[in-house]
């Protein structure tokens, strides 16, 4: 493999200049770099037409650096961590490069070998905790294995040496209690549990390099906090280095020293993380910074890429990310671009910067008058032109007390024996034309809240008052009348459509459910108008959902929304399934829409700068009850309740110097079925008071909207 | 653990009382007088009068239902029409041989099925997973109606090694054994490498990969328990159909087990033995299929 190795970058003539220019960037480490891949190539798929998924990367960390590998869905960044560790999926092959770990070239060992080294002195975390452990095993027996794998004979046939050392791993890891936990199953952890596990794991081996595949994406921003803490703190404490993989731009500025930028199967920009965020040098790094919602951004659209990524089943002539360049020269489409130093510890794969430094910059600083710096916080208070209240305005839709409890059925004859109190009293206001984000963790009722505001879940109490009626009390047939007003879009837009089922026919169902338009043709009109207005063109009506990529499906599920002409549109998490850059694509049409028809959004989401973006008001959610609610500055700029703080400050940002205080929350959100006594935060509040256990507080107006359900004493009203 | 076991044997209980009831009425479910229907439509006014009443249907149904389970209380299902004998006795002679026939058969199943399904699952798309699978197929196709004469033929005839049928010595074993052994052992195969497939493709495997754990270790440890749980649905159905009586199989060797024992009883018309072996499998397939629960709660923590 080695010397197909060697042949291959022979001919790739930008590769090994690539090289070269990572070699100058990793200056600072290289006598010593725990890792350094040189032209690595892998393919997927048959020898016939097969996918280059990496084509040619080049990296280097030393140790006890963190690198980031950034880009989005498809890039290849998973693809690089698997052949790293030469794990990767059947049909999959490295073709071609060389992976040093600690001075031995790993591509050439025989698996016998290798095994030795997985798990040892090279490990890895995965993306989807609650199904990387296995069921049947507990999770102590789980660690016992790796730790027996990598620890020599004479000492594993100890069991209460192994046993000893399990719990001592369990521990580091911040695993309370871990005599008792060592015989849990991985059912009974919650998320963030299983990925200490994962890590308890991966430490088992004393390794070198930890390989973090999306460690935190899965898990909610408090436990990603208290996750990303820990991995640094291991890090700290053994000095390994870490390649850590990530589609998100917060979680790099917070963990990283370094990153390297993936697109379509190449890294085209590495930097210093300093660098890197006060100014990207690839067209597209700024582009995905720039994509990126935050408050400084309400005023005006976001920024997107037009088009996909490429296949890469083909072969390239020119830059990958041309055809999309807002940038692009005559020369992008012919000449590979190789790599040019930007500075010291800044490379860029692109020829905007091959006359010089300058060059780049000039082509930067051109394109800076559009857009937001990214230093600027998702937190910044947001224009007060978008945040005044419509005075008088008498709110379109209103909850009061609402109430979706689920039973909890037990036994032979499935007797209830308590309830799942999913949403418990819940009021919430919306108002004409405007948008109000229902902010929470997983778990924490919002999407329930959504579902038994349109009772698509039947509310077991409480109001939903919407034109002077309660919906929560209405004659079935009145509700379906209703339903023209009320329309939801869904997280997951690949499971959100019926495949069997033409695109013209999903959008138009509703106009003839409802009797909106009955003739066909006429139908065939709006849907087509429809499709346009939502950027996916007339000619989408005729096929099928598979055609079409994860954003256009989102715009046709708005589409879909939008054909009944409603009023109010529950988006459940729109954009959580989405690469950023189409993320901005769907926020921009969304803002859009509302100016355009006064659309109400009642927009249910956990990510805070989606939120500081779009919202005029935000309420935020915890177990199943409200603990604050205001205008989005107040709320994102002076949260009063600790959970809210905790929340915000958990929240990465790109900003180096926002200085925010960290509030570390310890544990996990109890279960909705047995909520706490008192207030239901108070056993991980970090200022609870023993008289937050003896009732649920009631709500403290700081002024006319701004209104949060905690102690006067705590919140200083 | 224990209230969910207590759940399943519960629930069994209700199913069994079912099965008991229904069975009781199945000898009223026959179109027209049973009786008519035992004896023919010559027996004589006396005869059909005299066996009414050693049914007991001349009483009224609730007190007929009654005598009916008091009498499977005390293990009493009445007596054979042919030759007078209780019908639990005449059961408990045939009912070893069944389970014997049926443990062997399931034996050679899991020693043949468990390494081919391994085999098959370990080098996918290639040769060995081609020919265990044509193996399978051809086990399926084949029916045993076929496969037990050509035993017979070739390994009782030609060849004189084992007796023809019966069951006399070990040696009479060993035919209806493979006849049985080899179509369970070709859908097991089947099981085992789809289930086994599925869970290669976990995440979880991956994880136990990352570990640095070898082929075997991680087949062994981590993927062959979470492929057990459908292996084991389709074997509890099988054993099930297995302990009721391979009727074919076990007429095909003239092998005194239960399901010999209900074709001869049909034949005859011996309704009393015909409703004790239908009781006796149908009860047979509540208690395997209970046991195939509990085993999953054994296995499956999650289910607990």
């Amino acid at each position: 493999m080695v010397e197909q190795a060697g042949a291959e970058r022979g001919v790739a003539g930008p590769e090994a200049g690539a090289a070269g220019a990572a070699g100058a960037a990793g200056a600072a480490g290289a006598a010593g770099a725990v890792l350094e891949v040189r032209g690595l190539r892998t393919q997927l798929g048959g020898a016939a037409r097969p996918v280059t998924v990496v084509d040619g990367i080049d990296l280097r960390i030393a140790p006890g650096e963190t690198l980031a590998l950034l880009g989005e869905s498809g890039c290849g960044k998973s693809m690089t961590a698997l052949s790293l560790m030469r794990l990767l999926p059947l049909g999959g092959r490295i073709v071609a490069g060389s992976v040093c770990l600690g001075g031995h070239e790993l591509l050439s060992l025989p698996e016998r070998e290798m095994r030795m080294l997985r798990g040892g002195r090279m490990a890895m975390i995965f993306q989807e905790p609650q199904t990387s452990l296995n069921p049947v095993m507990r999770i102590g027996a789980q660690v016992a294995e790796a730790v027996r794998v990598h620890e020599d004979m004479d000492r594993t046939r100890a069991s209460a040496w192994v046993a000893d050392r399990v719990q001592e791993l369990l521990r580091a890891v911040g695993i309370p209690d871990p005599e008792r936990r060592a015989e849990d199953y991985p059912h009974q952890l919650s998320g963030g549990m299983k990925q200490r596990v994962m890590i308890a794991i991966a430490l088992a081996g004393n390794p070198r390099l930890l390989i973090a595949d999306e460690p935190t994406t899965a898990l909610d921003v408090t436990i990603q906090a208290q996750v990303l803490q820990l991995l640094k703190r291991v890090q700290r404490d053994t000095g390994m280095a870490v390649l850590l993989i990530t589609h998100d731009l917060g979680v790099v500025a917070e963990t990283a020293e370094r990153l390297a930028v993936m697109y379509a199967g190449q890294i085209v920009e590495q930097a210093s993380c300093a660098e890197f965020f006060a100014a990207p040098a690839h067209p597209y790094s700024r582009k995905l910074l720039e994509s990126l919602p935050t408050a400084a951004k309400r005023g005006g659209q976001l920024a997107m890429i037009p088009g996909r990524v490429p296949a890469l089943d083909q072969s390239f002539a020119g830059c990958r990310f041309a055809p999309r360049c807002d940038r692009v020269l005559e020369s992008c489409a012919t000449t590979e671009p190789d790599w040019q130093a930007v500075s010291q510890d800044q490379q860029v794969r692109c020829l905007l910067w091959r006359a010089g430094p300058s060059s780049g910059v000039a082509a930067a600083s051109a394109q800076a008058a559009d857009v937001a710096q990214p230093g600027e916080t998702a937190m910044a208070p947001a224009p007060a032109s978008a945040l005044a209240p419509k005075l008088g305005a008498e709110p379109l839709l209103r909850t009061e007390g609402l109430k979706v409890w689920f039973p909890i059925r037990r036994g032979l004859f499935k007797r209830v024996v308590g309830h799942v109190r999913a949403v418990d009293g819940v009021d919430l206001t919306l108002n004409a034309g405007e948008t109000l984000a229902l902010v929470g963790e997983s778990g924490c009722g919002k999407t329930t809240a959504g579902k038994g505001l349109l009772r698509l879940e039947q509310p077991t109490g409480g109001r939903v008052t919407y034109g002077g009626q309660d919906l929560a009390q209405l004659a079935p047939a009145r509700m379906r009348r209703l339903r023209k007003d009320l329309q939801i879009i869904f997280q997951d837009p690949f499971a959100s459509m019926n495949p069997r089922m033409l695109i013209g026919d999903i959008v138009g169902e509703g106009l003839q459910a409802l009797g909106i338009e009955r003739q066909a043709a006429r139908r065939r009109e709006r849907v087509a108008a429809l499709l346009e207005r939502v950027g996916i063109g007339a000619e989408a009506m005729t096929r099928y959902p598979h055609e079409f990529s994860g954003g256009q499906r989102q715009r046709i599920c708005i589409a879909r929304a939008l054909a009944v002409e409603p009023r109010v549109i529950v988006c459940d998490e729109p954009t959580s399934a989405l690469d950023v850059s189409v993320q901005a694509q769907i926020l921009n049409l969304l803002k859009s829409l509302q100016q355009d028809f006064g659309i109400s959004y009642l927009f249910i989401t956990h990510n805070i700068a989606v939120v500081s973006y779009l919202a005029q008001q935000v309420a935020v959610m915890y177990l199943g009850r409200l603990v604050e609610q205001g205008p989005v500055a107040d709320i994102l700029g002076n949260p009063r309740h600790p959970y809210t703080q905790a929340l915000l400050s958990a929240v990465p940002s790109i900003d180096p110097d926002s200085g925010r205080e960290q509030v570390r929350l310890s544990g996990d959100m109890p279960s909705p079925a047995q909520p706490p006594s008192g207030c239901y935060f108070h056993p991980r509040c970090p200022v609870a008071r023993p008289e937050c256990a003896q009732a649920y507080p009631e709500a403290v107006h700081l002024d006319a909207q701004h209104q949060v359900n905690c102690l006067p004493e705590i919140v200083g009203a | 653990m224990g209230a969910q076991l207590a759940a399943r044997l519960g629930a069994a209980a209700v199913v069994i009382l079912g099965v008991c009831t229904l069975v009781f009425l199945l000898l009223h479910l026959v179109p027209g007088d049973p009786v008519e229907a035992m004896l023919g439509e010559s027996a004589r006014p006396a005869d059909q009068a005299a066996l009414r009443q050693h049914l007991g249907l001349d009483q009224p149904l609730p007190v007929q239902y009654w005598n009916y389970l008091a009498g499977l209380l005390r293990l009493d299902l009445g007596q054979s029409l042919i030759n007078q004998r209780p019908v639990a006795a005449v059961i408990a002679e045939r009912f070893p041989a069944t389970v014997q026939l049926t443990l062997a058969a399931l034996a050679l199943a899991l020693i043949i099925a468990l390494p081919l399904g391994v085999l098959a699952a370990r080098h996918r798309g290639g040769p060995l997973d081609s020919a265990a699978m044509g193996f399978s197929v051809l086990g399926l196709a084949i029916p045993n109606f076929w496969l037990g004469p050509v035993l017979i033929l070739v390994f009782s005839l030609w060849l004189g090694w084992t007796p023809v049928s019966g069951r006399e010595g070990w040696s009479s074993l060993i035919l209806p054994t493979l006849t049985l052994g080899t179509g369970l052992a070709a859908l097991l195969a089947r099981m085992v490498r789809a289930s086994l497939l599925e869970v290669l493709h976990e995440d979880y495997i991956r994880t136990a990969r990352a570990k640095g754990l070898s082929e075997s270790a991680l087949l062994w440890r981590h993927a062959l328990r979470n492929a057990a749980l459908p292996i084991l649905t389709l074997l509890g159905l099988q054993l099930g159909g297995l302990l009721g009586g391979a009727v074919i199989t076990e007429t095909v060797f003239s092998w005194p087990g239960i399901g010999s024992l209900l074709v001869d009883a049909i034949k005859a018309r011996d309704y009393p033995v015909a409703q004790g072996c239908v009781l006796l499998i149908s009860l047979i397939y509540v208690v395997v299929n209970t046991l195939t629960d509990v085993l999953y709660l054994w296995i499956d923590p999650r289910v607990q």
